[in-house]
């Protein structure tokens, strides 16, 4: 009798399962595949969106500080100065731009007084008098100062605003960007590193040029601090009492399963935890970083207490018999022994608690801290309760703006933001490579 | 005096308490601490103990009372009251030291007592959550009829009053975002994980699994910022408008898709660790009767891991439905009833965020029907974990 198969010559029953062995193989792939696609489009999407914040267009122009005009009582006091407001300063700009295209012999092509001042950001002449009322020394000086352009014209150099667009743009005219574009040419203007979006407050919807996020980056550092110095202290309690202390009763029993459901509850009910009983019944402040602070630190408290408590679970017990064995009490022996050799897991936990904490934003929105701010918080802790922002809710805040110069804007807080994360989580990552022991 | 130069006057004297009870021991003892029963230290922190702890409960009260006290609370009374307090303590408890006090067992006794406090943070943050949530929602059903509520199939809020505010399309579009969300993560994670603990080389792990938990990592407000700016343009541009289904940037299928990514490293590293549960016993016993590892997967270590899958599904659909930044930025504001994914819709956590952001007067049911809202979704996310969490311990029970 002759075989109907041969060992050497696959039958088609078993080509069709290697065939499915093959394709299931191949969805896995594409799965893998799919997801780190996401994450790389994801990532060059706000890169390639955001990169541009960094860079700005400023004018550089001879400004004459005439002290006839901006200190009439001549005795350099900085409070008598203020009287002058940024109308004054303004007109100044204004002159040394028209004298400045006058020198370099650049054509203005009928444009009027105020077409050309539209080259320049509204918000350029609060600067230049915040600068001169630090330093009234500037006065009666002739000196080059760099000053923000206009929106329209920064996107025209970041390739936002077109000829074509800038035709049917109220905010602008073609003639407008062609002037530009010959200052560039002359060195009266160029785009440059612009280290205000790190430290300048928002900025209202028609000087996105201006927004920055000094105001944001302060409040998220506040809140921080906050959490840190309340969520850390009271996770290591509260995990040290459960994991070493607690009798098997009920209200153990009911401390667990409260951790684990607060771990997965949505965090917008945070948010209305705050309003309600933060805000509403306690009477603290809208909008004030220890208001953020608080939610956030009720919010991050499972998420430390989860790992921590895995952390001191992983010491052996040999380290608490042997404590115990030499005299020590059983306190003794959990804050002089399992504490610390628990430490680098707990901390680990509580940094990427706090990433997840910084972050996060729709608890954020609904105890006031979308509002616009535009003074900084003084330094804490009375500034803890001064009105602040927040770096994702200042995204947020960005993205409702009508002006696309401010996705530029918001993309670029992103990429701080994620700078932000990224050296928090290297920093729990190298305590885990460097400290962690494997008993 | 103001309360926080009381709380350091208070600090200050504690710190006292502590040096004068340490000496008073250590003299006691005639110099020798072997004569003690516990380590000076403790002594010394007995005291401070005894100093700090009814001045401050008694600083705790006058702050939480400061409203109904008025003028008296804001003179010089409460605060010599509370130096008095401590003052006082620190002398009984400087006085009391003797040689056999137990002062290690009262200062560890103290310090269990903050551990046990630490702890009930959790039970309290819980109970606020459901006070807070229930008290206001009571207040709405007071101005609001339940019924209506619940029952109708309109939400259209009037800032004038006669607001139509039924949940019913809410829920619809909350729901509609998370089965798409889930359509997409849950075949992509589950694969994922099948592939990264069956198939894949150590390099291709050492490189895959970072990514995919960096996933995890990426803070919400990012993909609702990629939803508007990436997603939703090319879902409009690409498929909606050349379908002829609509000409909204931000859909259903926008929050959806990204929701979805947002999803698969919690659908793929959840169902990665029950994979892993499984015996491997169960895995070579298949292998042993010839069954190729896609038909092992499929046949035998899907089926055990199942309902820990099924868990990590729930979980997943819980996370899904209490999103908030990417549908707020991605899935629009309308309220509507609507099959086609490609128009926008709203969902609960979007509606909870518009009506209580803004100025808003607090006592309307257009700013109240937030609480009912967040009453609702907290019921349905709380459902859905302990339902998961039950079925995941159930599970890992059964292979322990």
């Amino acid at each position: 009798m002759t075989p109907k198969t041969s060992l050497l010559e696959p039958d088609a029953r078993t080509r069709r399962r290697n065939a499915a062995e093959r394709r299931f193989r191949a969805y896995g792939l594409a799965a893998i595949i799919v997801s780190v696609l996401a994450l790389f489009v994801l990532l060059a999407s706000i890169l390639a969106n955001g990169t541009g914040a960094f860079r700005q267009t400023f004018l550089h122009l001879p400004v004459t500080l005439d002290a006839a005009v901006l200190d009439k009582a001549g005795n350099r006091n900085p409070d008598e100065m203020k009287k002058v407001t940024t109308v004054g300063y303004a007109k100044l700009i204004n002159k040394a731009l028209v004298a400045a295209l006058a020198e370099k012999g650049i054509a203005t092509d009928g444009l009027t007084d105020k077409q050309l001042a539209g080259l320049i950001s509204q918000e350029a002449p609060a600067t230049l008098r915040d600068q001169v009322l630090a330093d009234p020394a500037m006065l009666d000086q002739t000196l080059t100062v760099d000053l923000l352009a206009n929106g329209r014209v920064d996107g025209y150099f970041k390739g936002r605003v077109t000829l074509e667009s800038a035709a049917l743009d109220s905010n602008t005219s073609p003639e407008q960007l062609q002037l530009a574009d010959k200052m560039r040419a002359a060195g009266l203007l160029s785009v440059d590193f612009n280290p205000g979006f790190l430290t300048r407050p928002d900025a209202s919807d028609l000087r996105p040029e201006a927004a920055g996020l000094g105001v944001a980056i302060l409040g998220s550092a506040y809140m921080m601090i906050i959490v840190l110095l309340l969520a850390l202290p009271i996770g290591v309690g509260a995990s040290v009492y459960l994991e070493e202390f607690a009798p098997k009763n009920r209200l153990t029993d009911l401390i667990e399963v409260n951790i684990s459901n607060l771990a997965a509850v949505p965090s917008i009910v945070y948010g209305i935890l705050g309003l309600a009983i933060f805000i509403n019944a306690f009477g603290l402040t809208q909008s004030a970083p220890i208001v953020g602070g608080l939610v956030l630190t009720l919010m991050t408290l499972p998420r430390i207490i989860i790992p921590a408590r895995a952390a001191l679970k992983s010491v052996p017990p040999s380290i608490r018999d042997a404590a115990l064995g030499v005299g020590a009490s059983k306190m003794q022996s959990i804050f002089h022994h399992v504490l610390p050799l628990a430490a680098p897991g707990i901390l680990t936990g509580a940094i990427i608690g706090l990433a997840q904490a910084l972050g996060e934003t729709a608890p954020l929105l609904l105890i006031g801290m979308v509002a616009f701010v535009k003074d900084y918080p003084s330094a804490p802790p009375e500034g803890f309760f001064d009105a602040a922002s927040a770096l994702p809710v200042q995204v947020y805040n960005f993205t409702t703006r009508g002006d696309p110069a401010f996705v530029e804007r918001a993309s670029g807080a992103i990429i701080v933001l994620l700078v932000f994360l990224i050296v928090m989580n290297a920093i729990a990552i190298f305590l885990r490579s460097r400290f962690e022991r494997r008993w | 005096m103001t309360p926080g130069y009381t709380l350091l006057a208070v600090l200050g004297r504690s710190a006292l308490g502590f040096v004068l009870g340490r000496q008073r021991a250590l003299s006691v003892a005639g110099g020798d601490a072997r004569r003690l029963h516990s380590l000076p230290v403790y002594y010394g922190s007995s005291v401070l103990l005894f100093t700090a702890i009814p001045a401050l409960i008694l600083l705790a009260a006058i702050a939480f009372l400061h409203p109904w006290l008025g003028a008296a609370a804001t003179g010089p009374v409460p605060a010599v009251l509370v130096l008095l307090a401590a003052l006082v303590g620190l002398a009984i408890a400087t006085l009391r030291i003797t040689r056999d006090q137990r002062a290690r067992n009262i200062v560890e006794q103290a310090v269990k007592a903050l551990l046990i406090g630490c702890s009930l943070i959790a039970v309290l943050t819980t109970v606020g959550i459901v006070a807070s949530l229930l008290f206001e929602s009571i207040h709405f059903f007071r101005l609001y009829p339940a019924s209506e509520f619940f029952l109708s199939l309109t939400w259209n809020p009037q800032f004038r009053g006669g607001s139509e505010l039924g949940i019913w399309p809410l829920l619809w579009g909350t729901l509609y975002v998370s089965v798409v969300a889930l359509v997409v993560a849950v075949p992509v994670g589950l694969m994922a994980a099948v592939y990264l603990s069956e198939y894949a080389s150590r390099r291709t792990r050492a490189f895959a699994k970072p990514a995919i938990e960096m996933l995890a990592g990426i803070p919400t407000i990012v993909y609702g910022l990629f939803a508007l700016i990436t997603v939703g343009p090319l879902l409009r541009d690409y498929v909606a408008q050349p379908l002829g289904l609509g000409t909204s940037s931000s859909s259903v299928m926008t929050a959806g898709l990204v929701m979805g990514v947002m999803l698969i490293p919690f659908v793929s590293s959840l169902s990665d660790d029950i994979m892993n549960a499984v015996p491997q016993a169960m895995r070579d016993g298949s292998f042993g009767l010839g069954a190729t590892p896609s038909e092992t997967v499929r046949q035998v270590v899907l089926p055990a891991a199942l309902p820990g899958i099924v868990g990590a599904i729930l979980l997943a659909a819980s996370r899904a439905i209490g999103e908030t930044m990417i549908v707020v930025m991605g899935a629009g504001a309308a309220a509507r009833l609507n099959l086609n994914p490609f128009e926008a819709m709203t969902t609960i956590t979007v509606k909870i965020v518009s009506q209580l952001t803004g100025d808003t007067e607090f006592a309307s049911p257009e700013t109240l029907v937030a609480f009912a809202l967040g009453l609702t979704l907290f019921c349905f996310t709380l459902v859905l974990n302990v339902v998961a969490l039950i079925i995941v311990r159930k599970y890992r029970e059964q292979y322990e």
